[in-house]
């Protein structure tokens, strides 16, 4: 801080949350799009969560039997049958861009620009792919008779919920992907050398965030 | 890791030259708030027509060949989606909110004043695409504002084709535009404070203005994922809310959807919804009370933590709409419970409303006959709440006029009235005049008296049965012949209490022209936004520097000092005493 506050000195933890929300000027000491960031991320959070519990109360209340996800989202792979192969190279795909976006927002903060660039361009472009093997999901679903209104292999809510959160799922990442990539664009071309690169951090906040909600959709849709 | 508080650090201001950067792509809250304001009091408007529509259907049954039932069914929605949304919320938050939170807290503008911009104009995209429903081919949806399915989406239900379709679109966008603003707002309050001014020592109306963003931030939510699973039962025939159904006598192709998942849906949106409205009134209506009664608000503290406490609580609440519903007694007894238990802050706020005015030296300007009238209405509306959120008297009473009573006495007219405070008593600060004293208080008693005249009668409606959203009663057994009297008389004091607000608009447009000027700080109040070095306060709001704070925002007659306020930058040493007097401050409250 630069400028004196009138924050009192503390010694306990409690006084010094206390001292916190007390604080003049800032409540939190971020920047002000990483702090918005954060509340949006909260509320959308919610969005997230209502889609989840929306699609289970459809699976409860669905007068069909629901189909055994592990038999519809296997490949046979070298005739191999393997059962949800390709959502779990999805996963893993996704949660390594998280690692590459962390080690962005590191070498950001360093100040060095290349390997910001290439980590963040890395990142989206596991994105992409990710995009990629759902668009692949989705037309062999598609070519099995899944649709939105109805599904050969029982409750028409399968097809239903599966396009609709998975689709809004991958909303965000095409979103993060597209987000990433002007973003590190502006990165190489030094654009934020002296307003410093909390941006790149705040990306990446975004980016955490519609991986891990990911793990939830792929634990609550996939794997129940 | 060396960080500058931002509202420090030294930035250029865009001086905004040409005609349209100023008044028509602005990024400045002032001009934004009063393109929210005006745009929202004009939908109103078409909202308080379609209520005299409504009213006169029910006064008069079979006089007018252009009401139908179809009709009144889409009036009904209009008025109520209008009223609670497109107009309440974006006057409050996107107008009142806009306005008051960078002056309040002494910053420059909103963090984002180009987010800010996109959200004005999302929101009239808005409103444009839910007034276009009315020159669509069937109408606007006629499904209630609750907008319940199966019904809303199948035939026999007005606008059940493009209608609906265009409600939940013009929702969806408008939940974006919420969220951009409110994004701000939140942002804002949390981290472009000024000096001096601490979460503590903040008006009440930020604070109210600060939950109240919070709560939708995390409600509306509920509301975009139904409006979308609902756009999808009805363009893509999924089956979310639809269960197998026969209409019109055809089995439709639904199968195994859950309307009640709808209902619970909604109104985990529609209760916070309530207080999203109530809670920025509470806390402009507080500041109103105090400036006026000269007077400290009672409890600031409590008053804080009840706004806190209510935003909290209110979002396990939801069920207590749905008693009809057919839910588990339990939950009705869990619901019920919470129900009360939040009636307990809301309790508090009125008491310490009416210990601010205890004692105080109450000046009845129009701002604060309307915030007096606030808690009449609002203390009326409060105890039939208290009747409607138990189970056992709930179930005769659901779907009846008492409903409609109730919900307008409490958030209807309750923050219509707190609105109408805030308008007269920022008038000054928005325009630099003075409006029509005379004229003002001959709105607020037309307005108030005639409240009462439309809607205490309806809690009696409510008890003979009269059901809600009826065309007309036609001859049902049990209701007497005397409530179609009754009715009549409302709808003659509906219509009168709408042509009242003409006064309004008359006084508001004629003293912006012909207005004597206000001077700097007529009401001699002590927040910030009365104290900026221009009123109307000039772009960026404050000169070179920005105002320190040095105390809360109500100072009002404190003993020693010369004058009954000190502005919330004055420090100790600087406030003028009377003679031979030194100032007595109280511990900081
Ligand atoms: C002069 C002022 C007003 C009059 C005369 C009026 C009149 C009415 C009438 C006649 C109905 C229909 C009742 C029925 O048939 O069931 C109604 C419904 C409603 N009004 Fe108002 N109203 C006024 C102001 C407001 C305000 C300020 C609000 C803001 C919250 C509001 C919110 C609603 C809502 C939510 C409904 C329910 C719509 C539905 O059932 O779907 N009204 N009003
Ligand atoms: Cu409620």
């Amino acid at each position: 801080m630069t400028t004196e506050t009138n924050k009192p000195t503390v010694d306990t933890r409690w006084q010094s949350l206390n001292s916190d929300w007390a604080n003049d000027k800032e409540t939190f000491p971020m920047p002000w799009g990483k702090l918005m960031m954060w509340i949006f991320l909260l509320s959308d959070t919610f969005i997230f969560s209502i889609f989840l519990t929306g699609y289970m109360n459809v699976r409860m209340s669905a007068t069909e039997p629901w189909p055994n996800t592990s038999e519809v989202f296997a490949l046979t792979i070298a005739g191999q049958h393997i059962p949800l192969i390709l959502i779990a190279i999805m996963t893993f795909v996704l949660i390594t861009s998280s690692g590459t976006m962390a080690l962005a927002v590191n070498y950001a903060y360093q100040g060095d620009r290349k390997k910001t660039f290439l980590l963040m361009i890395a990142t989206a472009l596991l994105g992409a792919s990710f995009v990629g093997m759902q668009a692949f999901e989705w037309s062999k679903l598609i070519h099995e008779g899944v649709r939105p209104w109805g599904n050969p292999m029982g409750a028409t809510q399968f097809g239903s919920a599966f396009f609709m959160i998975t689709g809004f799922h991958g909303i965000h990442v095409s979103a993060g992907v597209i987000y990433l990539s002007i973003i590190a664009n502006r990165v190489r071309k030094g654009h934020y050398e002296g307003k410093g690169y909390h941006i790149v951090e705040i990306t990446g906040l975004y980016w955490h965030f519609v991986d891990l909600v990911w793990v939830f959709i792929f634990a609550f849709f996939y794997l129940w | 890791m060396e960080h500058v508080a931002i509202a420090d650090q030294v930035e250029e201001l865009h001086n905004p030259s040409s005609f349209i950067s100023k008044y028509v792509w602005s990024q400045d809250h002032k001009v934004i708030a009063i393109q929210y304001g005006i745009t929202a009091i004009l939908v109103g408007l078409v909202a308080l027509v379609l209520s005299g529509l409504m009213r006169l259907q029910l006064g008069f049954p079979e006089s007018f060949d252009f009401i139908d039932p179809s009709s009144y069914l889409q009036f009904v929605t209009m008025h109520g989606m209008i009223m609670v949304i497109y107009l309440l919320t974006a006057l409050l938050l996107g107008g009142f909110g806009n306005y008051l939170i960078p002056l309040m807290i002494g910053a420059r503008d909103m963090v984002f004043p180009y987010l800010n911009m996109l959200s004005y104009w999302t929101y009239l995209l808005a409103v444009i695409v839910l007034l276009a429903s009315f020159f669509v081919p069937g109408g606007p949806t006629g499904a209630g504002w609750t907008l319940y399915p199966p019904q809303a989406i199948l035939d026999g239900t007005p606008g059940y084709d493009m209608g609906i379709v265009l409600m939940l679109l013009s929702l969806a966008i408008f939940i974006v535009a919420f969220t951009m603003g409110g994004l701000n707002y939140v942002t804002t309050i949390l981290q472009a404070r000024t000096k001096g001014m601490t979460l503590m020592r903040m008006p009440l109306s930020i604070w109210g203005i600060f939950v109240a963003t919070i709560l939708g931030l995390l409600a509306f939510p509920a509301l975009l994922v139904s409006a979308i699973m609902m756009l999808f039962d009805k363009l893509l025939s999924t089956s979310f809310f639809m269960p197998a159904i026969v209409s019109m006598g055809e089995q439709l192709d639904y199968t195994g959807g859950s309307p009640i998942l709808f209902q619970h849906l909604f109104w985990f949106f529609g209760h916070p919804e309530v207080y999203i409205v109530a809670l920025p009134a509470f806390g402009m209506v507080s500041d109103v009370l105090a400036v006026h009664a000269r007077k400290n608000i009672f409890g600031y503290r409590m008053m804080v933590w009840a706004i806190v406490a209510i935003g909290a609580m209110s979002f396990v609440v939801w069920a207590h709409h749905m008693y009809v519903s057919g839910m588990h007694p339990a939950f009705g007894f869990f619901f019920a419970t919470t129900t009360l238990i939040i009636a307990v802050p809301t309790a508090i706020k009125v008491y310490n409303w009416v210990l601010t005015l205890w004692r105080g030296n109450i000046h009845l300007t129009t701002p604060m006959l309307f915030a007096i009238g606030f808690i009449f209405t609002f203390t009326h509306g409060g105890l039939t709440g208290l009747f409607l959120g138990n189970v056992v008297i709930d179930l005769p009473l659901s779907d009846t006029y008492f409903v409609v009573a109730h919900f307008h006495m409490v958030m209807g007219v309750s923050p219509i009235l707190v609105l109408f405070a805030a308008l007269y008593h920022w008038y000054p600060l928005i325009t630099g005049k003075m409006f029509n004293a005379t004229l003002g208080k001959l709105h607020f008693w037309c307005t108030f008296l005639g409240t009462y005249a439309i809607y205490l009668p309806m809690h009696y409606l409510g008890f003979l049965g009269v059901p809600r959203r009826y065309y007309a009663m036609g001859t049902t057994d049990f209701i007497p012949e005397s409530a179609q009297t009754l009715n009549a008389s409302i709808t003659v004091a509906a219509i009168l209490v709408g042509l009242a607000q003409l006064i309004f608009i008359a006084n508001v447009i004629w003293s912006i022209f012909k207005g004597e000027k206000s001077g700097p700080n007529p009401w001699h109040a002590t927040s910030l936004e009365w104290q900026a070095e221009q009123i109307p306060p000039a772009h960026g709001n404050w000169g070179e520097k920005l105002p320190e704070v040095h105390r809360w925002a109500y100072d009002f007659s404190v003993p020693g000092a010369r004058d009954d306020y000190i502005p919330q930058n004055m420090s100790n040493d600087d406030v003028p005493l009377e003679p031979g007097q030194t100032l007595q401050i109280r511990e900081e409250h």
